[in-house]
């Protein structure tokens, strides 16, 4: 963990002293958020939020904690499955819906976190890749999933049971309010003292065991809050989109939200929102063309292990700009 | 028709057989995979694709220059070798300093480019690989009827994984690679050249994958999903065995592939999730994995 400690701490600085330049540059996030409608698709920037707060999730978990989790679509696409069908065949409220995700990806994550937390490093990725798998062929035969043509037709129904949410503007203000609370969360997260006994153990393992941690809880902690928040991005994009596949369970879609968090900046808050930007952007603007994006995918993930391991954001925490900014 | 559990003796050892002959190819793939990363600490999510390159690789001497099944069976492993040891030169190597994930990454970036380039080329379904004329037909074992080549490929595949367990366990080369791995520095003053050894292990076992894949064009359809299908099986299989043991990795192979063809016969719903499922049990009461050394 040599490389990833090194950009940890230039990003903790960051994160410590919250100085006026930052919070003028996370207003003007916001602000450009809110106006973004105005001048792209709005279906694109609300598919851009979820996969950024589903990278952000899974961050909490390899930025955090130091697990790399290679079964993540499981808990998307798991809380994409139940949201779709408590909203469709039950006729739940989406709110009430996307809890039904939420809980459900939380559920997963307890039993996910609990097998794989028995071994370390490589090997917690083969056992969330291998358990991630298992799901996709669960989600494959059982009924309420309807195999290969997915959960079709999702009603996005009436928030609260007033606020009309096929209303393009107003599905795009509640995705971003779900957004900046799911950052919110996070942040709050890690820099709570449970987030920094999951730094400490991502650092030092046996240290943070010798100090009197019960590793085993925390990792298991992370592991359920980081699902339970890959279910709310879920969750909210099968509203979006008004369907569940299997597209958001298989491993590929593990592997995307790997190379987002990679991208962007692993360990740094807002890295994977840049990332999964690009990747989405790239997606959309590969769509149309016959070129494979899985290509473009591998070599950006080859480059970026090669050349670019801190990322967007974390180049630019460390370049000499940055530093002047305070980050 | 004589019946064993209420199921016909036909239909159990044939997928007995099934069951076999996967664990075949579990047991070739864990095996490269336990061997690669015993020495280098990188696990190979390539595997996969190097296996597809295999077949590919075969098919590909056929079409274009007419070269048959048996000279593909040395010759595509050599190829696949040779891509390996370029990769393993000019990237991998350059990753052995840093935490064994990005050693994973990269690979899985390798896979996905590999993958993505055989399916813009040659489309997502499968082209059809024939089987040597001296292996087609079969045999009646009187209980069963075995095709030829199923049985070449179980025989020939235990004959190699014996043969991988030998160079490693009985010759000196062998003897090189088991002490690089448990102290290369050291192995390195001793006047070893160890970054060779490294490439040539990293070889070994991406020839080993296209062995495997060369073996597999005839049964399965040459396509270039085949890999990422198999590699996490692979996956659990390495888990289940532990990456301790060479033996314990063919093992392991083989016992996984008769468990996911009995499964077949008696509860055919949950044949693609068995392993995960014997995955999940091994690490609740054996988190090691049944050879595994390290706790």
């Amino acid at each position: 963990m040599v490389e990833l400690s090194e950009k940890m701490t230039t990003t903790e600085q960051a994160e410590r002293g919250t100085s006026s330049i930052q919070l003028g540059i996370l207003l003007a996030g916001v602000a450009c958020l809110l106006a973004a409608p105005m001048f792209f698709y709005p279906i694109f920037l609300m598919k851009l939020l979820c996969f950024a707060l589903f990278a952000c999730a899974f961050n909490l978990l390899l930025g955090y904690t130091g697990l790399l989790s290679f079964g993540h679509a499981t808990f998307f696409g798991g809380a994409a499955y139940f949201t779709a069908h408590a909203v469709k065949e039950w006729g739940l409220n989406p709110e009430l819906g996307i809890l039904v995700g939420v809980l459900g990806a939380a559920a997963l994550g307890l039993v996910v976190g609990f097998v794989a937390i028995r071994r370390q490093g490589i090997y917690f990725a083969m056992i969330t890749l291998a358990l991630g798998q298992m799901f996709y062929f669960f989600c494959l035969q059982a009924g309420f999933t309807h195999g290969e043509d997915g959960i079709q037709s999702v009603p996005r129904g009436h928030l609260f049971g007033f606020i009309d949410l096929s209303v393009t503007s107003n599905m795009y203000y509640f995705v971003l309010a779900v957004f900046i609370i799911g950052m919110a969360v996070i942040w709050r997260f890690i820099n709570s003292p449970f987030g920094m006994i999951l730094k400490s153990i991502r650092e030092n393992e046996a240290r943070a065991t010798s100090l009197g941690y019960s590793v085993a809880h925390y990792k298991l902690g992370a592991f359920v809050m980081s699902a339970a928040l890959a279910g709310l991005a879920g969750g909210v994009k099968t509203l979006v989109f008004q369907f569940a596949t299997l597209t958001d369970v298989g491993w590929q879609m593990s592997g995307e939200v790997i190379l987002m968090t990679l991208l962007g900046g692993i360990g740094t808050l807002i890295g994977p929102i840049f990332g999964a930007g690009l990747v989405v952007t790239l997606q959309n603007y590969l769509a149309t063309s016959d070129f494979p994006v899985t290509i473009i995918t591998g070599v950006v993930f080859m480059v970026c292990v090669l050349l670019f391991r801190r990322g967007i954001v974390g180049e630019f925490y460390a370049s000499r700009i940055g530093k002047k900014l305070g980050f | 028709m004589t019946m064993i559990f209420g199921i016909p003796v036909q239909a159990l050892f044939g997928q007995l057989l099934i069951g076999l002959i996967n664990g075949s190819f579990y047991a070739l793939l864990s095996l490269g995979l336990a061997v690669i990363f015993g020495l280098l600490r990188v696990i190979n999510f390539a595997h996969g694709a190097q296996y597809m390159l295999g077949a590919f690789v075969a098919y590909l001497l056929l079409q274009y220059l007419g070269i048959g099944y048996w000279p593909a069976l040395i010759v595509a492993p050599v190829i696949v070798g040779l891509f390996g040891a370029v990769i393993e030169r000019t990237m991998l190597s350059r990753l052995y300093d840093l935490d064994p994930l990005y050693g994973l990454l990269f690979t899985f970036g390798l896979a996905l480019t590999i993958e993505g380039t055989f399916r813009y080329l040659y489309g997502a379904s499968g082209q059809p690989y024939a089987a040597p004329a001296l292996l087609s037909g079969g045999t009646n074992l009187g209980f069963m009827f075995l095709p030829n080549y199923r049985g070449w490929v179980v025989v020939v595949s235990l004959v190699a994984c014996l043969g991988t367990w030998l160079l490693i366990e009985k010759t000196k080369l062998g003897s090189y690679l088991r002490a690089a791995t448990e102290n290369a520095t050291l192995v390195q003053a001793f006047g070893v050249n160890v970054p060779v050894l490294l490439t040539f292990t990293y070889a070994l076992g991406a020839g080993l994958a296209a062995f495997a894949g060369v073996l597999a064009a005839p049964i399965y359809q040459v396509s270039p999903l085949m890999g990422s299908n198999m590699i996490i099986v692979v996956f659990a299989v390495v888990v289940v065995g532990g990456m301790g043991s060479i033996m314990g990795a063919i093992l392991t192979g083989y016992m996984l592939g008769i468990a996911e063809g009995l499964t077949k016969v008696f509860y055919p719903e949950a044949s693609n999730i068995v392993i995960f499922v014997i995955m999940a049990i091994v690490l609740l009461l054996r988190p090691a994995g049944l050879f595994g050394r390290d706790a």
